[in-house]
């Protein structure tokens, strides 16, 4: 329990530090522009392949159970909208990338720490804090709603796709189902969730990567560790977030 | 000149360091020798502020940095260039980038010009051809010489050194020792290098300190030492037997 604690002062210490002003604005706005090619344009592939097929996977479950007479036929079309929206694209997707951008936030840093490379920052009077860690969070908080906003239209994209292979669902239903009944707040949501997860992830991943001491053993389990934290503090915000906002 | 007034370091139940004083004049080169393990790098990481002292005071020329806050701290590093261990280069920088770094980030310099003086650092220490390389691209003896230009790019006051020439071969720790004591000289710096080689202590020492069980157990010049009697010294001095008996055929 002390230890939680203690964990979180420390956070929330680094938290402090990373958000001043930082030197140079330029020398930020390079760095930014560095993250947000690591956290977004990297993990583009990824997360359409991944849209793309949950959409399709999605399609073709519900249809094998929507085959009762008794639900409307556009049910899959609406049935795959809101998963996606709801839960696969804010949730799942940022499990995903916790696995793909946390681990190698933490394996940054943490190789920073234990080659010096943070101390080297320090006495040259800059705010290693600030200048690395700063930069990683203000990208993903910019980068990942995007990320999540493709993958929900890529994935009522799949479903599509899917329905060409699928005699049971019409494409014209679908196309019907996932219109019916659209709640724009859904998409509000959905981002608000991924902002705040985009949040945890590369924040939590940078605090795990700058505590690493040792040497590469300790990189390796910072990383791992960011990956675990990440995910239960995810998770657990999921539920609070779904319970404030779908209320 | 910085002064040192009775630091003592604590780890856990461990004391590392307890009450060491010195004095470290300005445009010399100080070198602190002693055994591996026994307080150097924490020493040298005292001063900078990257390990908190738990008692004691240090002075840089005047200014008290064990009083300042985090920000009074900033301010004076950037009077500080500092040679780690490992060379601590960035390795998402080329090597000139590295040592344009600290350019970048605290002058209103053009690149043109911070160009300029990244390379007029790496001619300093005798690098040329490698700007655009990686720093794992480049040879170990490379990377220090890169740390090097990169501390004395803002011109630095003060220039820390922990082992500027372990794991390098004889010839270019020579190389190495006799840039950093040019430097020193040119720039008029208080430069403070840890070594355990004797060769670079005899090299270019001007004030040597030598730390035993977590004191300073003996200072003096190069002179000194040769004449020095002291028992721990000695040992640390004449490690083989072979060296103890060439002490006795000396006298
Ligand atoms: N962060 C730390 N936490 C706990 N103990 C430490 C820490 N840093 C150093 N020590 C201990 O302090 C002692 C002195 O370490 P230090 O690195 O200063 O040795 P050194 O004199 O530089 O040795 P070498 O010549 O091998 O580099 C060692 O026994 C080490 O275990
Ligand atoms: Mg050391």
């Amino acid at each position: 329990m002390i230890n939680i604690l203690t964990h979180l002062g420390a956070y929330f210490l680094m938290l402090r530090k990373a958000f001043t002003k930082p030197e140079k604005m330029k020398i930020f706005f390079k760095r930014l522009s560095v993250e947000i090619e690591l956290i977004g344009v990297d993990s583009l592939a990824l997360v359409s392949i991944l849209s793309l097929f949950m959409g399709a996977v999605i399609l073709i479950q519900s249809a094998y159970n929507f085959e009762n007479p008794l639900i409307p036929s556009y049910a899959e079309g609406v049935a795959t909208r809101d998963s996606m929206l709801l839960e696969f694209s804010p949730t799942i997707i940022s499990l995903i990338l916790v696995g793909k951008v946390g681990s190698s936030i933490a394996s940054e840093l943490g190789t920073m720490r234990v080659t010096e490379q943070v101390d080297a920052l320090q006495i040259m009077g800059v705010n290693p804090v600030n200048h690395l860690v700063l930069p990683k969070i203000v990208a993903g908080v910019l980068i990942i709603p995007f990320l999540i906003l493709m993958s929900m239209f890529l994935g009522i994209v799949g479903g599509f796709l899917a329905t060409l292979i699928t005699e049971s669902v019409s494409t014209t239903k679908y196309i019907y189902g996932i219109r019916y009944g659209f709640e724009p707040y859904y998409v509000v949501y959905a981002l608000t969730k991924a902002s705040v997860f985009a949040f945890i992830l590369t924040s939590v991943s940078s605090y795990h990567g700058y505590n690493a001491k040792g040497g590469a053993l300790e990189v390796g389990r910072s990383s791992t560790k960011a990956v675990v934290y990440s995910t239960i503090v995810i998770i657990l915000f999921n539920l609070i977030l779904t319970k404030l906002l779908l209320n | 000149m910085i002064e040192i007034g009775n630091i003592s370091k604590v780890f856990g139940d461990r004391k590392i360091l307890s009450e060491v004083s010195m004095y470290l004049e300005t445009g010399k080169v100080n070198m602190i020798i002693g055994q591996s393990g026994a307080g150097k790098s924490v020493f040298l990481k005292c001063l900078v502020g990257l390990v908190e002292t738990d008692a004691g005071e240090i002075w840089y020329d005047g200014r008290n940095f064990t009083d300042m806050d985090y920000e009074k701290k900033k301010e004076l590093r950037r009077e500080i260039g500092m040679l780690f261990q490992g060379g601590a280069l960035f390795d998402s920088l080329t090597v000139e980038e590295n040592v344009a770094f600290p350019l970048e980030m605290f002058t209103k310099m053009t690149k043109a010009e911070r160009e300029e003086r990244a390379n007029f650092c790496l001619k300093r220490v005798n690098l040329t051809n490698s700007n655009k390389l990686f720093p794992d691209e480049i040879s170990g003896g490379m990377k220090k010489r890169v740390a090097i230009a990169r501390a004395i790019a803002m011109n630095p006051k003060y220039l820390f050194c922990d082992e500027p020439n372990s794991g390098l071969d004889p010839q270019t720790s020579i190389v190495i020792d006799n840039l950093i004591r040019e430097i020193t000289l040119e720039y008029n710096m208080t430069t403070v290098v840890i070594s355990h080689d004797m060769n670079s202590v005899m090299e270019i020492s001007d004030n040597i300190f030598f730390i035993f069980s977590g004191q300073k157990w003996w200072e003096g010049t190069r002179a000194d030492l040769l004449k020095s009697e002291n028992k721990e010294l000695c040992d640390f001095v004449y490690p083989s037997s072979f060296m103890k008996e060439y002490k006795k055929r000396q006298h």
